[in-house]
């Protein structure tokens, strides 16, 4: 019999998916240097319509269409406000995560509560049957396995392929990028709308998948995309710590929930944002080994046990693409 | 592969940065283009490698009329250029900076990479990790990197942009030498800088550009006076060396030890004079920027003790050492002495207020005026800094100096500025000294320092040398002592 726990943790993988799709599409836009910071308002649009659509249409994949096209075209205005009108990244980003909020909750009304398809488990065969990882990995809705394939996939291109080297070098240093002959300004806007692209899919996949339907300013979907901001930078741009930071969120959640009944002097609400603090702390300790107050601490240590403690530091520190907001231009 | 550039305009906006310039290289030899800063050198090349586009003109290779309208045209085309700021990216591996923008397939290749880059840096004696982040190489390996990046893309025409500032004496033996051998081998080699000697040493031939204006054109054996006055259309005065006698004692560090979490430096015991210059040479991470910064009171000493005019100050904050005279000058301008966006009016306004509380705009701006005249800076008092050139924004900082001063801390005050402008910052600070302030400088250009310093001390990795008056230094001897010989 699978204990308890397993199906609590597959839960946890469940709740995880979108957070992972999101977090590589805004890791992929600001390597390249564009902040997206309208990642919460286009995933409420993106879920209202994705739902939306599913439902009149009838289909399910026309239904993550709509969520990924929105997400691309939120994507899209972000990029063409900074790289061609070269406004700033942050209030138009800002602007349009409130406008998306409000749009989703206004046009998405005659939606709220409707029935409408929802997809389900898709148990993978001979691989369902193995014990514990069976019933953790391969008995998940289809959305789970392509938030862990995307994030693969994404390690191997940044990592492992030409066009991804570029893409850090676009987010490094444009002008340097520019001289070796990339064309920054076109890579730019690919990523951007590829990131907004997965960003809709993801919020898609809350009213298609997780939760099952729309259900306005209560479907608990409002408040994501902000995390999926803060986990990016967690991640430290680098999709496989980025899924970890996921990860972890996620895992958080679920432990407040289980936590409540064993815990009954803490009050419910305190359990419920717990994880938002948590989160904040987990940030501040994969950067402490940047201040000075460390280093000059770690400096007086005996050379050997020095050499460990910055290595420890030194594989936590992450730094953010030196480019990350700014604006290019080719002359 | 013969380069020729015909008549070439350029205007940035209202000023024109090029007018009528002319210029043609042989294949096969090293061809050095000479003016002061802004004489338009640096846009003329951008120009050839495809950066920039010219209003007019023409450029033909090996006879053949050609336009690019990117860098990476003017690769296609076999023209690579070093510009003066690597450019490069800090936060990668020198393996990925060698792949970066190099053609290829879909998979990156490290291992092939890694391979021609290991050959590459053997041929040519180089001393390349792959595996280091390139932020913690020295300008010099960062140029020699750019270099076989390029030389593995094939160029044919190799430009460097003022490629020895900022590079080691032994660095730029080997870069002269590589140069030497690359012209040997067919490639075209144009050698932008602004130093007299450079061209003497190294170029075939000199193009000298004044004030985006062709100057002249000249062949060995150089005449340097005949070249001074190309680049500056008259004869420029050499300073003379007049010691100052030194006075009463300003600094006193004994026993100092200071360190970050790189570098730990020797027990240090100096005594600074008022009127004296002391020069703190070595290459560039040695530890001379943590000696300076500690005795600015930016970086707290581990042991030892920093006394000013008697005073000790050991472990006291910035703001003491302000009050007690110390000011230092970074070596930053943009990034930490001068802030991008404010007017030189408001620059002076915060060093000094004219009011408590409210300023009187008026009165500032006449007083702007009345510094920039006696700074000779080319510019208004509300011209934002950034607007400002290199020799500009460092006249700025020396006018933004408070008086009176006692000891004066300065890195790299003439980095990157013409032989004219040195020379005026120079004359500057040999005035203070005269008027009894110690001075404190670093600086990576060997001559400069044996000229104008009364002592210097050298830094190898962390190691201090004893204050040694100039009289009993050679340049060479200096050279091999911030190489780590002859201690």
């Amino acid at each position: 019999m699978t204990p308890e726990w397993i199906f609590g943790l597959a839960g946890v993988l469940a709740a995880a998916a979108p957070l992972l799709i999101a977090v590589i599409g805004e890791t992929f836009s600001e390597r390249a240097g564009v902040v997206n910071l309208s990642v919460n308002g286009a995933m409420l649009l993106a879920a209202m319509a994705g739902f939306a659509v599913a439902v009149r249409t009838g289909s399910l994949e026309l239904g993550f269409l709509a969520g990924a096209v929105l997400g691309a075209l939120m994507a899209l205005v972000v990029a063409f406000a900074s790289l061609t009108l070269r406004q700033s990244q942050v209030a138009v980003g800002l602007v349009l995560a409130l406008l998306g909020r409000d749009l989703a909750y206004f046009l998405g009304n005659p939606f709220m509560g409707v029935p409408g398809p929802r997809v389900g488990a898709l148990p993978i065969p001979v691989l369902k049957d193995l014990p514990v990882l069976g019933p953790l990995l391969f008995q998940q809705s289809p959305v789970v396995y392509i938030s862990l394939i995307t994030v693969a996939l994404a390690w191997v291109w940044i990592f492992r392929t030409r066009p991804g080297l570029v893409l850090r070098g676009v987010g490094e240093r444009p002008p340097a990028a520019f001289v070796r002959g990339v064309p920054v300004t076109r890579v730019r806007y690919g990523y951007a709308i590829l990131g907004g692209a997965l960003v809709g899919f993801a919020g898609a996949a809350y009213t298609l998948d997780l939760k099952g339907g729309w259900q306005g300013p209560i479907s608990g979907i409002d408040g994501i995309g902000w995390i999926v901001l803060a986990i990016t930078i967690f991640g430290g741009w680098h999709p496989v710590r980025g899924a970890f930071g996921a990860l972890l969120f996620a895992l958080l959640q679920w432990l407040s929930l289980v936590l409540q009944p064993s815990l009954p002097g803490i009050p419910s609400q305190v359990l419920n944002v717990a994880p938002f603090p948590l989160m904040i702390f987990a940030l501040l300790l994969t950067n402490l080994g940047n201040t000075e107050w460390v280093q000059t601490a770690l400096s007086r240590l005996p050379e050997s046990s020095r050499r460990l403690a910055l290595r420890v530091l030194r594989s936590l520190q992450v730094s953010p693409p030196a480019a990350l907001g700014t604006v290019f231009e080719e002359e | 592969m013969k380069v020729e550039m015909r008549h070439i305009y350029k205007s940035f906006g209202p000023v024109r940065a090029l007018q009528d310039v002319s210029l043609t290289v042989e294949a096969g030899t090293i061809h050095g283009l000479l003016g002061e800063n802004g004489a338009g050198k640096t846009t003329l090349m951008k120009i050839l490698s495809g950066y920039l586009r010219p209003d007019r003109g023409e450029i033909l290779l090996d006879g053949k009329p050609v336009r690019f309208t990117s860098p990476a045209e003017g690769l296609r085309h076999g023209i690579g250029m070093l510009h003066q700021d690597p450019m490069d990216f800090p936060a990668m591996s020198v393996l990925d900076n060698f792949m970066m923008g190099h053609e290829g397939g879909f998979w990156l290749d490290r291992r092939g990479a890694r391979r021609a880059l290991q050959e590459l840096a053997r041929q040519f004696g180089f001393d390349l990790d792959p595996d280091v982040r390139v932020d913690h190489l020295t300008v010099g390996e960062r140029q020699q990197l750019e270099l076989l990046r390029l030389l593995w893309r094939g160029v044919r025409v190799l430009i460097l942009d003022e490629p020895t500032t900022g590079i080691s004496a032994p660095q730029k033996v080997r870069l002269f030498d590589t140069l030497r051998r690359l012209a040997g081998e067919g490639k075209t080699i144009i050698f932008v800088t602004h130093k007299l000697e450079e061209v003497e040493e190294l170029c075939h031939r000199v193009t000298v550009l004044r004030q985006g204006h062709l100057a002249g054109e000249a062949t060995p054996p150089y005449s340097p006076q005949r070249l001074i006055e190309m680049m500056f259309g008259r004869p420029l005065p050499m300073p003379e060396r007049q010691p100052v006698p030194p006075g009463e004692p300003v600094l006193e560090i004994r026993n100092l030890v200071v360190g970050d979490h790189r570098l730990r430096l020797s027990r240090a015991n100096l005594t600074v004079r008022s009127g004296e210059i002391i020069g703190l040479a070595g290459m560039e991470g040695s530890g001379q920027q943590l000696f300076m910064r500690a005795c600015a009171g930016l970086v707290r000493p581990w042991e030892g003790s920093i006394r000013v005019r008697g005073k000790d100050l050991t472990g006291k904050p910035y703001h003491a050492f302000l009050e007690a005279g110390v000011l230092f000058v970074p070596a930053n301008r943009l990034e930490e002495g001068l802030i991008p966006g404010l007017t030189l009016t408001e620059h002076f306004q915060l060093v000094y207020p004219n009011g408590r509380y409210l300023i009187d705009w008026e009165q500032a701006r006449a007083e702007a005026q009345r510094r920039i005249r006696d700074f000779s800076i080319r510019g208004k008092p509300e011209t934002v800094v950034e607007a400002l050139s290199g020799g500009n924004q460092q006249r700025t900082l020396l006018a933004l100096i408070r008086t009176p001063a006692h000891l004066l801390l300065l890195e790299h005050p003439t980095r990157g500025l013409d032989v004219e402008s040195s020379m005026w910052v120079w004359r500057r600070l040999k005035e203070r000294a005269q008027e009894g302030t110690a001075l404190m400088v670093i600086s990576s250009d060997l001559q400069e320092l044996m000229q104008y310093c009364d002592r210097i001390i050298v830094f190898f990795s962390g190691r201090i040398s004893e204050p040694i008056p100039t009289e009993e230094l050679t340049l060479d001897r200096l050279g091999h002592m911030i190489a780590g010989r002859g201690w």
